[in-house]
Protein backbone atom coordinates (compact mmCIF):
# COMPACT_ATOMS: atom_id res chain seq x y z
CA UNK A 1 0.00 0.00 0.00
CA UNK A 2 1.20 3.46 -0.95
CA UNK A 3 0.47 6.18 1.53
CA UNK A 4 1.22 9.84 0.82
CA UNK A 5 0.48 12.42 3.46
CA UNK A 6 0.69 16.19 3.39
CA UNK A 7 3.12 16.17 0.46
CA UNK A 8 4.47 19.59 -0.51
CA UNK A 9 6.85 20.30 -3.37
CA UNK A 10 8.14 23.75 -4.14
CA UNK A 11 10.67 24.50 -6.89
CA UNK A 12 12.89 27.39 -5.85
CA UNK A 13 10.93 30.11 -4.07
CA UNK A 14 7.82 30.06 -6.26
CA UNK A 15 4.31 28.83 -5.61
CA UNK A 16 4.37 25.16 -4.49
CA UNK A 17 3.58 22.68 -7.26
CA UNK A 18 2.11 20.25 -4.73
CA UNK A 19 0.21 21.79 -1.83
CA UNK A 20 -0.24 19.36 1.03
CA UNK A 21 -1.42 16.36 -0.92
CA UNK A 22 -2.85 13.19 0.66
CA UNK A 23 -3.33 9.97 -1.28
CA UNK A 24 -3.66 6.30 -0.43
CA UNK A 25 -3.42 3.51 -2.94
CA UNK A 26 -4.29 0.18 -1.32
CA UNK A 27 -3.97 -3.27 -2.88
CA UNK A 28 -3.55 -3.75 -6.59
CA UNK A 29 -5.80 -1.11 -8.04
CA UNK A 30 -5.16 0.81 -11.24
CA UNK A 31 -5.40 4.50 -10.49
CA UNK A 32 -5.49 7.23 -13.12
CA UNK A 33 -4.31 10.72 -12.25
CA UNK A 34 -5.81 13.33 -14.53
CA UNK A 35 -5.48 17.08 -14.66
CA UNK A 36 -4.29 19.91 -16.88
CA UNK A 37 -0.62 20.38 -17.70
CA UNK A 38 1.07 22.01 -14.74
CA UNK A 39 -1.32 20.48 -12.22
CA UNK A 40 1.60 18.61 -10.62
CA UNK A 41 0.90 15.06 -11.84
CA UNK A 42 4.44 14.42 -13.02
CA UNK A 43 5.94 15.98 -9.91
CA UNK A 44 3.73 13.76 -7.74
CA UNK A 45 4.95 10.55 -9.44
CA UNK A 46 8.56 11.71 -9.37
CA UNK A 47 8.33 12.50 -5.66
CA UNK A 48 7.35 8.91 -4.97
CA UNK A 49 10.60 7.46 -6.35
CA UNK A 50 12.48 10.61 -5.41
CA UNK A 51 13.57 11.60 -8.91
CA UNK A 52 12.20 14.84 -7.54
CA UNK A 53 12.99 15.70 -3.93
CA UNK A 54 9.82 16.49 -1.92
CA UNK A 55 9.90 19.71 0.11
CA UNK A 56 7.92 18.23 3.00
CA UNK A 57 5.42 15.49 3.82
CA UNK A 58 5.83 11.74 3.94
CA UNK A 59 5.54 8.97 1.39
CA UNK A 60 5.46 5.36 2.53
CA UNK A 61 5.36 2.21 0.43
CA UNK A 62 4.37 -0.95 2.32
CA UNK A 63 5.36 0.68 5.61
CA UNK A 64 8.79 1.80 4.40
CA UNK A 65 9.04 5.59 4.57
CA UNK A 66 10.58 6.58 1.24
CA UNK A 67 10.74 10.29 1.82
CA UNK A 68 13.77 10.32 4.11
CA UNK A 69 15.96 7.58 2.62
CA UNK A 70 19.48 8.37 1.42
CA UNK A 71 22.18 6.82 -0.77
CA UNK A 72 22.25 3.03 -0.74
CA UNK A 73 18.91 2.74 1.08
CA UNK A 74 17.24 5.04 -1.44
CA UNK A 75 18.58 2.97 -4.33
CA UNK A 76 17.35 -0.20 -2.63
CA UNK A 77 13.88 1.35 -2.29
CA UNK A 78 13.85 2.50 -5.91
CA UNK A 79 14.41 -1.09 -7.04
CA UNK A 80 10.93 -1.83 -5.76
CA UNK A 81 9.30 1.00 -7.73
CA UNK A 82 8.92 0.50 -11.45
CA UNK A 83 8.56 3.54 -13.68
CA UNK A 84 7.31 3.91 -17.23
CA UNK A 85 7.96 7.13 -19.14
CA UNK A 86 6.18 9.15 -21.79
CA UNK A 87 9.19 9.15 -24.10
CA UNK A 88 10.06 5.57 -23.11
CA UNK A 89 13.59 6.55 -21.99
CA UNK A 90 15.16 3.46 -23.47
CA UNK A 91 18.88 3.44 -24.16
CA UNK A 92 18.59 3.72 -27.94
CA UNK A 93 21.94 2.26 -28.87
CA UNK A 94 21.65 -0.83 -26.67
CA UNK A 95 19.78 -4.01 -27.55
CA UNK A 96 16.32 -4.76 -26.27
CA UNK A 97 17.81 -7.40 -23.95
CA UNK A 98 20.26 -4.91 -22.45
CA UNK A 99 17.46 -2.42 -21.96
CA UNK A 100 15.30 -5.03 -20.28
CA UNK A 101 18.19 -6.17 -18.06
CA UNK A 102 18.86 -2.58 -17.06
CA UNK A 103 15.79 -3.01 -14.84
CA UNK A 104 18.03 -5.24 -12.70
CA UNK A 105 20.84 -2.69 -12.34
CA UNK A 106 19.84 -1.96 -8.76
CA UNK A 107 20.47 -5.60 -7.88
CA UNK A 108 23.48 -6.38 -10.06
CA UNK A 109 27.08 -5.61 -9.05
CA UNK A 110 28.63 -3.03 -11.38
CA UNK A 111 31.21 -5.32 -12.99
CA UNK A 112 28.56 -7.88 -13.97
CA UNK A 113 26.37 -5.16 -15.44
CA UNK A 114 29.28 -3.61 -17.35
CA UNK A 115 30.39 -6.99 -18.76
CA UNK A 116 26.79 -8.02 -19.56
CA UNK A 117 27.12 -11.22 -17.53
CA UNK A 118 23.49 -11.41 -16.47
CA UNK A 119 22.34 -14.16 -14.07
CA UNK A 120 20.52 -17.08 -15.72
CA UNK A 121 17.47 -16.41 -13.64
CA UNK A 122 17.24 -12.84 -14.94
CA UNK A 123 17.63 -13.95 -18.54
CA UNK A 124 14.88 -16.54 -18.11
CA UNK A 125 12.61 -13.93 -16.52
CA UNK A 126 13.41 -11.43 -19.28
CA UNK A 127 12.38 -13.87 -22.01
CA UNK A 128 9.20 -14.81 -20.14
CA UNK A 129 8.16 -11.19 -19.72
CA UNK A 130 9.10 -10.24 -23.28
CA UNK A 131 7.09 -13.22 -24.50
CA UNK A 132 4.17 -12.08 -22.34
CA UNK A 133 4.08 -8.62 -23.99
CA UNK A 134 5.01 -9.91 -27.46
CA UNK A 135 8.54 -8.63 -28.01
CA UNK A 136 10.67 -11.73 -27.31
CA UNK A 137 11.76 -11.97 -30.97
CA UNK A 138 13.31 -8.49 -30.74
CA UNK A 139 15.73 -9.42 -27.94
CA UNK A 140 18.83 -8.78 -30.08
CA UNK A 141 17.52 -5.74 -31.95
CA UNK A 142 18.66 -2.28 -31.08
CA UNK A 143 16.02 -0.35 -29.14
CA UNK A 144 15.88 2.46 -31.69
CA UNK A 145 14.81 0.05 -34.43
CA UNK A 146 11.47 -0.60 -32.73
CA UNK A 147 8.16 1.21 -33.22
CA UNK A 148 6.66 3.38 -30.48
CA UNK A 149 4.32 0.71 -29.12
CA UNK A 150 7.09 -1.89 -29.10
CA UNK A 151 9.43 0.54 -27.36
CA UNK A 152 6.90 1.18 -24.64
CA UNK A 153 6.54 -2.59 -24.18
CA UNK A 154 10.30 -2.73 -23.62
CA UNK A 155 9.80 0.03 -21.06
CA UNK A 156 7.09 -2.01 -19.33
CA UNK A 157 9.24 -5.16 -19.26
CA UNK A 158 12.19 -3.16 -17.89
CA UNK A 159 9.99 -1.98 -15.03
CA UNK A 160 8.65 -5.49 -14.38
CA UNK A 161 12.19 -6.88 -14.28
CA UNK A 162 12.64 -4.89 -11.09
CA UNK A 163 10.03 -7.14 -9.44
CA UNK A 164 8.36 -3.93 -8.35
CA UNK A 165 5.81 -3.48 -5.59
CA UNK A 166 4.23 -0.59 -7.47
CA UNK A 167 4.27 0.73 -11.02
CA UNK A 168 4.36 4.44 -11.83
CA UNK A 169 3.46 5.39 -15.37
CA UNK A 170 4.03 9.01 -16.43
CA UNK A 171 1.86 9.61 -19.50
CA UNK A 172 2.73 6.17 -20.88
CA UNK A 173 0.54 6.56 -23.95
CA UNK A 174 1.00 10.23 -24.81
CA UNK A 175 3.61 9.50 -27.51
CA UNK A 176 1.59 6.70 -29.10
CA UNK A 177 -1.16 6.50 -31.71
CA UNK A 178 -4.71 5.85 -30.39
CA UNK A 179 -4.77 2.15 -31.23
CA UNK A 180 -1.36 1.38 -29.70
CA UNK A 181 -2.25 3.61 -26.79
CA UNK A 182 -5.28 1.43 -25.97
CA UNK A 183 -3.16 -1.72 -26.24
CA UNK A 184 -0.66 -0.35 -23.72
CA UNK A 185 -3.43 0.66 -21.30
CA UNK A 186 -5.00 -2.78 -21.63
CA UNK A 187 -1.59 -4.32 -21.01
CA UNK A 188 -0.99 -2.25 -17.89
CA UNK A 189 -4.42 -3.20 -16.61
CA UNK A 190 -3.94 -6.91 -17.11
CA UNK A 191 -0.38 -6.87 -15.74
CA UNK A 192 -1.68 -5.16 -12.62
CA UNK A 193 -4.06 -8.05 -12.02
CA UNK A 194 -1.51 -10.69 -13.01
CA UNK A 195 1.29 -9.45 -10.73
CA UNK A 196 -1.01 -8.05 -8.01
CA UNK A 197 0.57 -4.63 -8.61
CA UNK A 198 -0.85 -1.24 -7.82
CA UNK A 199 -0.41 1.02 -10.86
CA UNK A 200 -0.47 4.82 -10.87
CA UNK A 201 -0.97 6.31 -14.31
CA UNK A 202 -0.71 9.97 -15.22
CA UNK A 203 -2.86 10.43 -18.23
CA UNK A 204 -4.34 13.20 -20.38
CA UNK A 205 -6.77 10.97 -22.21
CA UNK A 206 -9.81 10.95 -19.93
CA UNK A 207 -11.69 8.45 -22.10
CA UNK A 208 -8.88 5.92 -21.63
CA UNK A 209 -8.72 6.71 -17.94
CA UNK A 210 -12.42 5.87 -17.62
CA UNK A 211 -12.10 2.67 -19.60
CA UNK A 212 -9.00 1.12 -18.16
CA UNK A 213 -8.73 2.19 -14.54
CA UNK A 214 -10.55 1.47 -11.28
CA UNK A 215 -10.22 4.88 -9.76
CA UNK A 216 -9.65 8.41 -11.02
CA UNK A 217 -7.82 11.10 -9.10
CA UNK A 218 -8.31 14.60 -10.50
CA UNK A 219 -5.59 17.14 -9.72
CA UNK A 220 -5.62 20.88 -10.12
CA UNK A 221 -2.83 23.25 -9.06
CA UNK A 222 -1.20 20.82 -6.71
CA UNK A 223 -4.33 19.66 -4.93
CA UNK A 224 -6.63 16.69 -5.34
CA UNK A 225 -10.05 17.92 -6.52
CA UNK A 226 -11.66 14.60 -7.27
CA UNK A 227 -11.11 11.02 -6.14
CA UNK A 228 -13.64 8.34 -6.99
CA UNK A 229 -14.46 5.50 -9.35
CA UNK A 230 -14.63 6.46 -13.06
CA UNK A 231 -18.44 6.33 -13.23
CA UNK A 232 -18.70 9.25 -10.82
CA UNK A 233 -16.57 11.54 -13.01
CA UNK A 234 -19.41 13.68 -14.37
CA UNK A 235 -19.49 16.99 -16.24
CA UNK A 236 -19.34 19.06 -13.05
CA UNK A 237 -16.29 17.18 -11.77
CA UNK A 238 -14.56 17.53 -15.16
CA UNK A 239 -15.21 21.27 -15.16
CA UNK A 240 -13.77 21.58 -11.72
CA UNK A 241 -10.59 19.70 -12.66
CA UNK A 242 -9.94 21.36 -16.00
CA UNK A 243 -11.59 24.79 -15.83
CA UNK A 244 -9.71 28.04 -15.43
CA UNK A 245 -6.20 29.24 -15.94
CA UNK A 246 -3.36 29.08 -13.42
CA UNK A 247 -3.47 32.87 -12.95
CA UNK A 248 -7.08 32.69 -11.91
CA UNK A 249 -6.43 30.05 -9.29
CA UNK A 250 -3.42 31.82 -7.81
CA UNK A 251 -5.40 35.06 -7.83
CA UNK A 252 -7.97 33.60 -5.44
CA UNK A 253 -5.36 33.37 -2.75
CA UNK A 254 -3.49 36.67 -3.00
CA UNK A 255 -4.50 39.29 -5.53
CA UNK A 256 -7.87 39.69 -7.23
CA UNK A 257 -8.34 37.49 -10.27
CA UNK A 258 -7.34 39.23 -13.52
CA UNK A 259 -10.20 39.52 -15.96
CA UNK A 260 -9.92 36.90 -18.67
CA UNK A 261 -12.55 38.46 -20.87
CA UNK A 262 -10.27 41.12 -22.34
CA UNK A 263 -7.78 38.82 -24.01
CA UNK A 264 -10.45 36.37 -25.10
CA UNK A 265 -12.60 39.01 -26.81
CA UNK B 1 -7.31 41.89 -35.56
CA UNK B 2 -8.84 44.89 -37.32
CA UNK B 3 -6.22 44.97 -40.11
CA UNK B 4 -7.68 43.76 -43.39
CA UNK B 5 -5.91 41.70 -46.00
CA UNK B 6 -5.42 44.65 -48.41
CA UNK B 7 -3.24 46.63 -46.02
CA UNK B 8 -0.40 44.07 -45.86
CA UNK B 9 2.60 44.98 -48.07
CA UNK B 10 3.47 42.87 -51.08
CA UNK B 11 7.23 43.02 -50.73
CA UNK B 12 9.17 41.45 -47.91
CA UNK B 13 12.74 41.72 -46.72
CA UNK B 14 14.43 39.55 -44.19
CA UNK B 15 14.92 41.52 -40.97
CA UNK B 16 18.65 42.45 -40.71
CA UNK B 17 20.77 40.57 -38.16
CA UNK B 18 21.77 43.84 -36.45
CA UNK B 19 18.59 45.88 -36.19
CA UNK B 20 20.17 49.29 -35.48
CA UNK B 21 21.38 50.70 -38.87
CA UNK B 22 23.94 53.00 -37.25
CA UNK B 23 25.49 50.06 -35.44
CA UNK B 24 25.26 47.86 -38.54
CA UNK B 25 27.10 50.16 -40.94
CA UNK B 26 29.29 51.62 -38.21
CA UNK B 27 30.64 48.16 -37.40
CA UNK B 28 31.47 47.43 -41.05
CA UNK B 29 33.19 50.80 -41.41
CA UNK B 30 35.18 50.27 -38.21
CA UNK B 31 36.51 46.91 -39.41
CA UNK B 32 37.53 48.41 -42.74
CA UNK B 33 39.27 51.41 -41.17
CA UNK B 34 41.13 49.21 -38.68
CA UNK B 35 42.36 46.89 -41.46
CA UNK B 36 43.66 49.88 -43.46
CA UNK B 37 45.37 51.31 -40.41
CA UNK B 38 46.94 47.92 -39.60
CA UNK B 39 48.35 47.56 -43.13
CA UNK B 40 49.88 51.05 -43.14
CA UNK B 41 51.27 50.90 -39.60
CA UNK B 42 52.88 47.42 -39.59
CA UNK B 43 56.54 47.41 -40.68
CA UNK B 44 56.09 45.53 -43.96
CA UNK B 45 59.32 45.57 -45.97
CA UNK B 46 57.98 45.44 -49.52
CA UNK B 47 61.40 45.65 -51.10
CA UNK B 48 62.67 42.65 -49.15
CA UNK B 49 59.55 40.74 -50.13
CA UNK B 50 60.20 41.50 -53.80
CA UNK B 51 63.74 40.16 -53.51
CA UNK B 52 62.34 37.12 -51.75
CA UNK B 53 60.33 36.20 -54.81
CA UNK B 54 63.53 35.46 -56.68
CA UNK B 55 64.76 33.40 -53.74
CA UNK B 56 61.50 31.49 -53.61
CA UNK B 57 61.88 30.74 -57.27
CA UNK B 58 65.37 29.36 -56.63
CA UNK B 59 64.04 27.12 -53.87
CA UNK B 60 61.26 25.77 -56.06
CA UNK B 61 63.60 25.29 -58.99
CA UNK B 62 66.03 23.47 -56.74
CA UNK B 63 63.32 21.22 -55.42
CA UNK B 64 62.30 19.85 -58.82
CA UNK B 65 62.52 16.99 -59.47
CA UNK B 66 61.94 15.68 -55.94
CA UNK B 67 64.67 13.37 -54.75
CA UNK B 68 63.81 10.06 -53.17
CA UNK B 69 67.48 9.03 -53.00
CA UNK B 70 67.55 9.02 -49.21
CA UNK B 71 64.22 7.25 -48.89
CA UNK B 72 65.58 5.24 -45.94
CA UNK B 73 65.76 8.43 -43.91
CA UNK B 74 62.33 9.46 -45.12
CA UNK B 75 60.74 6.12 -44.15
CA UNK B 76 62.41 6.13 -40.72
CA UNK B 77 61.17 9.64 -40.04
CA UNK B 78 57.73 8.79 -41.21
CA UNK B 79 57.44 5.62 -39.15
CA UNK B 80 58.55 7.62 -36.13
CA UNK B 81 55.81 10.17 -36.83
CA UNK B 82 53.20 7.41 -37.00
CA UNK B 83 54.41 5.97 -33.69
CA UNK B 84 54.29 9.42 -32.11
CA UNK B 85 50.80 10.06 -33.45
CA UNK B 86 49.41 6.70 -32.29
CA UNK B 87 50.96 6.89 -28.82
CA UNK B 88 49.76 10.46 -28.39
CA UNK B 89 46.24 9.57 -29.56
CA UNK B 90 45.91 6.60 -27.22
CA UNK B 91 47.31 8.54 -24.28
CA UNK B 92 45.38 11.69 -25.11
CA UNK B 93 42.04 9.94 -25.57
CA UNK B 94 42.44 7.88 -22.38
CA UNK B 95 43.16 11.08 -20.45
CA UNK B 96 40.36 12.94 -22.22
CA UNK B 97 37.55 10.63 -21.11
CA UNK B 98 37.79 11.32 -17.36
CA UNK B 99 38.54 14.99 -17.98
CA UNK B 100 35.48 15.26 -20.23
CA UNK B 101 33.30 13.77 -17.49
CA UNK B 102 34.78 16.24 -15.03
CA UNK B 103 34.03 19.09 -17.41
CA UNK B 104 30.41 18.14 -18.14
CA UNK B 105 28.08 20.50 -16.31
CA UNK B 106 25.23 18.02 -16.05
CA UNK B 107 27.25 15.23 -14.40
CA UNK B 108 29.98 16.88 -12.35
CA UNK B 109 29.59 18.88 -9.14
CA UNK B 110 30.54 22.54 -9.51
CA UNK B 111 34.17 22.46 -8.18
CA UNK B 112 35.02 19.38 -10.26
CA UNK B 113 33.40 21.00 -13.28
CA UNK B 114 35.52 24.12 -12.89
CA UNK B 115 38.68 22.04 -12.51
CA UNK B 116 37.84 20.03 -15.63
CA UNK B 117 37.16 23.19 -17.64
CA UNK B 118 40.39 24.73 -16.39
CA UNK B 119 42.43 21.73 -17.56
CA UNK B 120 40.82 21.95 -20.99
CA UNK B 121 41.37 25.70 -21.27
CA UNK B 122 45.05 25.37 -20.34
CA UNK B 123 45.50 22.50 -22.83
CA UNK B 124 43.86 24.54 -25.58
CA UNK B 125 45.41 27.89 -24.97
CA UNK B 126 48.84 27.14 -26.48
CA UNK B 127 49.51 26.17 -30.06
CA UNK B 128 51.23 22.75 -30.32
CA UNK B 129 54.41 24.41 -31.59
CA UNK B 130 54.72 26.43 -28.39
CA UNK B 131 53.97 23.38 -26.25
CA UNK B 132 56.55 21.45 -28.27
CA UNK B 133 59.21 24.10 -27.64
CA UNK B 134 58.50 23.82 -23.90
CA UNK B 135 58.68 20.02 -23.92
CA UNK B 136 61.85 20.00 -26.03
CA UNK B 137 63.41 22.24 -23.38
CA UNK B 138 62.08 19.99 -20.61
CA UNK B 139 62.81 16.48 -21.93
CA UNK B 140 65.25 17.15 -24.77
CA UNK B 141 65.09 16.72 -28.54
CA UNK B 142 63.31 13.69 -29.94
CA UNK B 143 60.06 11.77 -30.03
CA UNK B 144 59.23 11.91 -26.30
CA UNK B 145 58.75 15.67 -26.56
CA UNK B 146 56.53 15.05 -29.60
CA UNK B 147 54.36 12.49 -27.83
CA UNK B 148 53.90 14.71 -24.77
CA UNK B 149 53.06 17.72 -26.93
CA UNK B 150 50.43 15.87 -28.91
CA UNK B 151 48.90 14.37 -25.75
CA UNK B 152 48.28 17.91 -24.50
CA UNK B 153 46.96 18.87 -27.92
CA UNK B 154 44.62 15.82 -27.98
CA UNK B 155 43.28 16.49 -24.50
CA UNK B 156 42.46 20.07 -25.44
CA UNK B 157 40.37 19.02 -28.38
CA UNK B 158 38.91 15.60 -27.51
CA UNK B 159 38.01 16.42 -23.90
CA UNK B 160 36.30 19.64 -24.94
CA UNK B 161 34.23 18.08 -27.70
CA UNK B 162 33.38 15.04 -25.58
CA UNK B 163 32.32 17.20 -22.63
CA UNK B 164 29.99 19.10 -24.94
CA UNK B 165 28.51 15.82 -26.17
CA UNK B 166 28.01 14.63 -22.59
CA UNK B 167 26.14 17.84 -21.83
CA UNK B 168 23.79 17.13 -24.73
CA UNK B 169 22.78 13.60 -23.71
CA UNK B 170 19.13 12.64 -23.40
CA UNK B 171 18.62 12.97 -19.65
CA UNK B 172 15.58 10.70 -19.73
CA UNK B 173 17.83 7.66 -20.10
CA UNK B 174 19.78 8.71 -17.03
CA UNK B 175 16.52 9.26 -15.18
CA UNK B 176 15.37 5.77 -16.12
CA UNK B 177 18.55 4.23 -14.70
CA UNK B 178 18.20 6.23 -11.50
CA UNK B 179 14.59 5.12 -11.19
CA UNK B 180 15.55 1.43 -11.18
CA UNK B 181 18.01 2.10 -8.34
CA UNK B 182 21.21 1.77 -10.41
CA UNK B 183 24.45 3.01 -8.85
CA UNK B 184 26.61 5.82 -10.26
CA UNK B 185 28.96 3.68 -12.34
CA UNK B 186 26.18 1.46 -13.69
CA UNK B 187 24.26 4.57 -14.70
CA UNK B 188 27.33 5.89 -16.53
CA UNK B 189 27.87 2.62 -18.35
CA UNK B 190 24.25 2.06 -19.32
CA UNK B 191 22.82 5.53 -19.85
CA UNK B 192 25.78 7.78 -20.72
CA UNK B 193 28.45 5.76 -22.55
CA UNK B 194 26.12 4.33 -25.21
CA UNK B 195 24.98 7.84 -26.06
CA UNK B 196 28.46 9.32 -26.40
CA UNK B 197 30.12 6.26 -27.98
CA UNK B 198 29.78 7.24 -31.67
CA UNK B 199 31.15 10.71 -30.95
CA UNK B 200 33.97 9.21 -28.90
CA UNK B 201 35.06 6.90 -31.69
CA UNK B 202 34.72 9.63 -34.31
CA UNK B 203 36.78 12.04 -32.23
CA UNK B 204 39.52 9.47 -31.63
CA UNK B 205 39.88 8.74 -35.33
CA UNK B 206 39.82 12.42 -36.19
CA UNK B 207 42.44 13.08 -33.53
CA UNK B 208 44.74 10.36 -34.92
CA UNK B 209 44.51 12.12 -38.25
CA UNK B 210 45.13 15.45 -36.71
CA UNK B 211 48.07 14.20 -34.62
CA UNK B 212 49.73 12.78 -37.72
CA UNK B 213 49.53 16.22 -39.33
CA UNK B 214 50.63 18.03 -36.19
CA UNK B 215 53.55 15.64 -35.61
CA UNK B 216 55.10 16.92 -38.85
CA UNK B 217 54.82 20.50 -37.57
CA UNK B 218 56.11 19.94 -34.04
CA UNK B 219 59.00 17.94 -35.50
CA UNK B 220 60.32 21.15 -37.03
CA UNK B 221 61.08 22.54 -33.58
CA UNK B 222 62.85 19.34 -32.60
CA UNK B 223 60.14 17.02 -31.33
CA UNK B 224 61.09 14.08 -33.54
CA UNK B 225 59.42 12.39 -36.50
CA UNK B 226 59.18 13.41 -40.13
CA UNK B 227 59.14 17.09 -39.15
CA UNK B 228 62.70 16.82 -37.89
CA UNK B 229 63.75 15.15 -41.13
CA UNK B 230 62.08 17.97 -43.04
CA UNK B 231 63.74 20.67 -40.94
CA UNK B 232 67.15 19.05 -41.48
CA UNK B 233 66.60 18.86 -45.23
CA UNK B 234 65.76 22.57 -45.33
CA UNK B 235 68.73 23.39 -43.16
CA UNK B 236 71.08 21.67 -45.61
CA UNK B 237 69.44 23.28 -48.68
CA UNK B 238 68.33 19.84 -49.89
CA UNK B 239 65.17 21.29 -51.42
CA UNK B 240 64.60 18.28 -53.67
CA UNK B 241 64.58 15.99 -50.64
CA UNK B 242 62.32 18.44 -48.78
CA UNK B 243 59.83 18.32 -51.64
CA UNK B 244 59.87 14.53 -51.55
CA UNK B 245 59.12 14.60 -47.82
CA UNK B 246 56.33 17.14 -48.29
CA UNK B 247 54.76 15.01 -50.99
CA UNK B 248 54.81 11.96 -48.77
CA UNK B 249 53.22 13.92 -45.89
CA UNK B 250 50.43 15.21 -48.12
CA UNK B 251 49.85 11.72 -49.54
CA UNK B 252 49.73 10.13 -46.11
CA UNK B 253 47.28 12.71 -44.82
CA UNK B 254 45.01 12.21 -47.82
CA UNK B 255 45.02 8.45 -47.23
CA UNK B 256 44.35 8.77 -43.50
CA UNK B 257 41.55 11.28 -44.08
CA UNK B 258 39.94 8.93 -46.56
CA UNK B 259 40.15 5.98 -44.18
CA UNK B 260 38.92 7.89 -41.14
CA UNK B 261 36.04 9.37 -43.13
CA UNK B 262 34.95 5.88 -44.14
CA UNK B 263 35.17 4.54 -40.60
CA UNK B 264 33.26 7.45 -39.10
CA UNK B 265 30.51 6.99 -41.67
CA UNK B 266 30.05 3.36 -40.68
CA UNK B 267 29.97 3.52 -36.88
CA UNK B 268 26.55 5.11 -36.59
Amino acid sequence: MLKISNLVKRYGHGEPVLKGLDLEVPGNSVVAIIGASGAGKSTLLRCINRLVEPTSGTIALNDIVLSDLKGRELRAARRRIGMIFQSFNLVDRLTVMENVQSGRLGYLPFWRAASRRYPKRDIRRAYELMERVGIAHYANKRADELSGGERQRVGVVRALMQEPEILLADEPTASLDPKTSEQIMELLRSLSAEFALPVLINIHNVAEARLYTDRIVGMRYGKIMFDAEPSRLDKAAMDEIYAGLPAEERGEEETPAPSLQVSAA
Amino acid sequence: MSQTRETWPETWHRPPMIANPVLRYGLAAAVLVYALWAVTSLPFDWQRAAEGLARAQRIFAGSIPPSFERSGLLIDGFLESIKIAILATVGGVLLSIPIAFMAAKNLAPKPIYLLGRAIIIVARSFHPVIVAILFVKAVGFGPLAGVLTLIVYSVGFVAKMLAERIEEIDWGQVEAMRSVGAGYLSTLFYAVFPQIMPRQIGLSIYQLDSNLRASAVVGIVGAGGIGSTLANAFGRYDYDFALAITMVIVGAILVSEGISGQIRKRIW
